[in-house]
């Protein structure tokens, strides 16, 4: 095991590139070198130097500090976006599965339409009934996101449903409930792992999107999109407005989609 | 061999006709373009009477005219009307129609036309009338063929500035949407909404014509896009660019500089909580420094301004007021306390995402802000939910926006703070101001009414009915293609003075 993890070129430099940005994002929530909207006239878009690193904005805002926080926010938005969209797929589509029938039929006919819009525009709709903002953003991205989770999800759980071990765990008297959620559900975690990261990384590109079209994240807050999207402004004049948080955004993306291909994720258990 | 012979001589021959075509289009005007970006939507109404916003009533100006109409000094000269008289006592005006004006759909414009635009606005059927001035006419008659003759019930020396309301024609009169025939310059010709409204210049133009055939508004709602439609080459102007925009253009464009002739200010809902204080109002004002918001958000330039008047205005304008708050943080964090917020309070300006200006202002203002331990969540909202929300709905705590002049009189900018006025979205509420705005309509003295207009300015300073930051600065990106641009101390863009520029 020790030694396949060594030769699993994918998910070291996974790792490597995920803690890249990950790490400096986590320093982000608690501290920044500046203050992410403190403003300074004499350092308006200032290049870089040892007291800025990646220099300054419009505002003369440290740009270092605005993409820790800035990644901080892209992430936790990604990992809340997962978190509602898998939870909820995976008992939609563990019910639909196991049971089938009817009520899979319709449920799974309604899937099917939520799955024809594609997600960054039934996202935008329900921005638009929601409203903009932080926490509306990811709870428009999770349930955009919910179609695809329970699609993965039934189609496990049609395939274990008449498999042995289910079957012997009925026949000892197991609830459905149990049978659903403690035998079948760490049967599908290969297939789940994968479909998370790549989730992760369509959530992170989804708020990039979404704040680049300026419902996302508002000002002056940073994420990602939100600074990508101030940044179209001066794309010609300060290309490094620009391409420091797409960098970032980036080798974050790739980083996890490293992971998520690797042998060593799908492996565990 | 022959058959790319004959594939040769046709690319030459289609590359001829493409080259002949551009000069021919360059000499006389005829075919000539211009495409100019606008940061939104006319979606209000194509209805002149009724369209409310100053990006609407920038492209009508080129389709609708008055019975007399502002030139680019400001100055009101006779349009559809030829010439006007007014009497002694200031109640009776007289306007000749001009001879030989035609509507864009050929037909004659007569004094039954000029009735009828002049009735409907006057119309209190629906309560207000949709130009609150009109409320004052007494009587509207055509003498003759080409005579009208308005009587008011009381003397109003700045009546002649409302005659800019358009003239429609009579027949269209119950919805001048479904067909938009003006005797402007230019005629509509089609409106794609979201994208852009197509203008053709007007044969039978009554003055002098214009050059341009055919202009094409192209809205363009994500204004960081605005450089890259500019270089592009997918627009040919664009008005109100900012400094850091204009920086990063090509020398292919000319930069004209002027003023915007728009009040720029945090607009404050004054009926609710803790804005109806006019404590909190003040310590806002105390707050900022409009130098500082003009060296973040606009390199520097702009004109400060203390009240709802800007300094085209000439002698209505008042710099003094500008100086009514100067940025004094002790003093705001005062009147706080006073006011029962000693730790301050939390609150959501929303700003229309579309116009840049006003969102770097907003991020500069919260800035600020902070300072006082005020909290502002800035909320960026799309400008047809800032029309029916904030504008039309009154539902908002703040926002920041810039407000035009329909026209060059005072009026314009101060008759929507009276406490009962149908425009009034701050929900400002003054008896003093009331008195003040009535002594000054109804006096013919023009010293005396100069006189009652500042004291309506000093009323909201003093009052802090908004937040007051500046008139910004206007550049407009222009393509080194066309000259003639000029700009109007209004909200106006007139296009039938730009010219294809000489090679």
């Amino acid at each position: 095991m020790k030694n396949s993890v060594k030769k699993d070129f994918n998910f070291i430099l996974g790792i490597v590139l995920t803690a890249i940005v990950v790490v400096p994002a986590i320093i982000g929530i608690f501290w920044t070198p500046y203050g992410i909207d403190t403003m300074n006239n004499s350092l308006k878009m200032a290049g870089c130097s040892l007291a800025h690193p990646f220099g300054c904005d419009n505002f003369g805002r440290d740009i270092l500090s605005r993409v820790m926080a800035g990644s901080a926010i892209t992430l936790l938005i990604g990992l809340g976006t997962v978190a509602i969209g898998a939870v909820a797929g995976t008992v939609i589509g563990a019910v639909t599965g196991y049971y089938g029938g009817l009520a899979d039929d319709i449920f799974m006919r309604f899937n099917d339409v939520m799955f024809s819009f594609p997600s960054l525009l039934l996202a935008l709709v329900f921005v638009a009934v929601l409203g903009s903002g932080r926490t509306q953003l990811t709870v428009a991205l999770g349930i955009a996101f919910i179609p695809s989770y329970v699609r993965i999800v039934r189609a496990e759980y049609v395939r274990a449903r008449n498999m042995d071990y289910v079957k012997s765990a009925k026949l000892a008297g197991a609830s459905d409930i149990r049978v659903m959620f403690v035998h079948i559900l760490p049967n599908t975690s290969k297939v789940m792992m994968g479909s998370l990261l790549i989730g992760f990384n369509n959530a992170v590109l989804a708020e990039a999107g979404l704040s680049f079209l300026g419902i996302g994240v508002q000002p002056p807050d940073a994420s990602l999109g939100r600074m990508l999207s101030d940044a179209q402004t001066y794309l010609f004049g300060k290309p490094g407005l620009a391409i420091v948080p797409g960098v970032t955004l980036i080798v974050m993306v790739l980083g996890i989609s490293l992971l998520g291909k690797s042998d060593t994720i799908t492996r565990i258990r | 061999m022959k058959r790319s012979m004959i594939l040769l001589t046709s690319l030459l021959v289609l590359l001829l006709a493409v080259a002949l075509c551009g000069c021919a289009g360059d000499k006389s005007g005829n075919g000539s373009t211009i495409t100019v970006g606008i940061p939104q939507d006319i979606e209000d109404s194509l209805d002149p009477h009724l369209a409310v916003a100053a990006g609407t009533r920038e492209v009508l100006f080129n389709i609708y005219e008055g019975l007399v109409k502002p030139n680019s000094n400001g100055e009101l000269v006779p349009a559809l009307a030829s010439e006007y008289s007014v009497d002694a006592e200031g109640k009776t005006y007289t306007f000749t129609l001009r001879k030989g004006v035609k509507f864009h759909d050929g037909e004659p414009v007569t004094v039954q036309d000029v009735v009828a635009s002049i009735e409907r606005c006057a119309d209190t059927s629906n309560g207000e009338p949709l130009v609150a001035a009109f409320s004052n006419i007494a009587g509207i008659e055509a003498a003759d063929d080409s005579t009208v003759v308005i009587t008011l019930k009381e003397a109003d020396t700045e009546f002649i500035s409302y005659m800019t309301t358009a003239i429609l024609e009579a027949k269209y009169i119950a919805d001048p949407t479904s067909d938009p025939v003006g005797t402007g310059p230019y005629m509509f010709v089609s409106r794609s909404p979201q994208e852009n409204i197509v203008l053709k210049s007007f044969k039978d133009y009554w003055g002098e014509k214009a050059y341009i055939e055919n202009v094409t508004f192209k809205i363009i709602s994500n204004p960081d896009t605005i450089v890259m439609n500019l270089e592009g080459g997918s627009i040919d102007m664009f008005p109100r660019v900012t400094t850091a925009q204009a920086a990063q253009l090509s020398d292919k464009f000319n930069i004209e500089e002027g003023t915007m002739n728009l009040v720029q200010a945090l607009y404050l809902n004054n009926a609710v909580k803790p804005f109806d204080d006019v404590r909190v109002r003040q310590a806002l004002c105390y707050a900022i420094d409009p130098q500082e918001i003009m060296d973040y958000a606009f390199d520097g330039i702009g004109s400060e301004i203390g009240s709802s008047m800007f300094p085209s205005f000439g002698k209505y304008f008042m710099p003094e007021l500008n100086d009514v708050y100067n940025q004094d943080i002790d003093k705001a964090k005062g009147l706080l306390a006073e006011a029962g917020y000693p730790d301050g309070f939390e609150f959501t300006i929303k700003v229309p995402s579309n116009y840049t200006q006003h969102v770097d202002t907003a991020q500069v203002l919260k800035e600020e802000f902070k300072k006082i331990g005020v909290t502002a969540d800035i909320e960026l909202i799309e400008w047809n939910s800032w029309l029916s929300d904030v504008y039309s709905g009154r539902e908002y705590e703040a926002t920041v926006i810039g407000v035009d002049a329909s026209s060059l009189t005072p009026s314009a900018l101060l008759s929507r703070f009276q406490s009962e006025a149908g425009n009034n979205f701050v929900n400002f509420n003054s008896a003093e101001y009331d008195a003040a705005y009535a002594a000054a309509v109804a006096s013919t003295d023009d010293a005396k009414q100069t006189e009652y207009f500042k004291q309506c300015e000093e009323i909201l300073a003093k009052e802090a009915a908004n937040v007051y930051i500046q008139d910004p600065a206007e550049l407009v990106a222009i393509s080194n293609k066309y000259t003639g641009y000029e700009f109007y101390p209004l909200y106006a863009q007139d296009i039938s003075k730009i010219r294809i520029a000489d090679k």
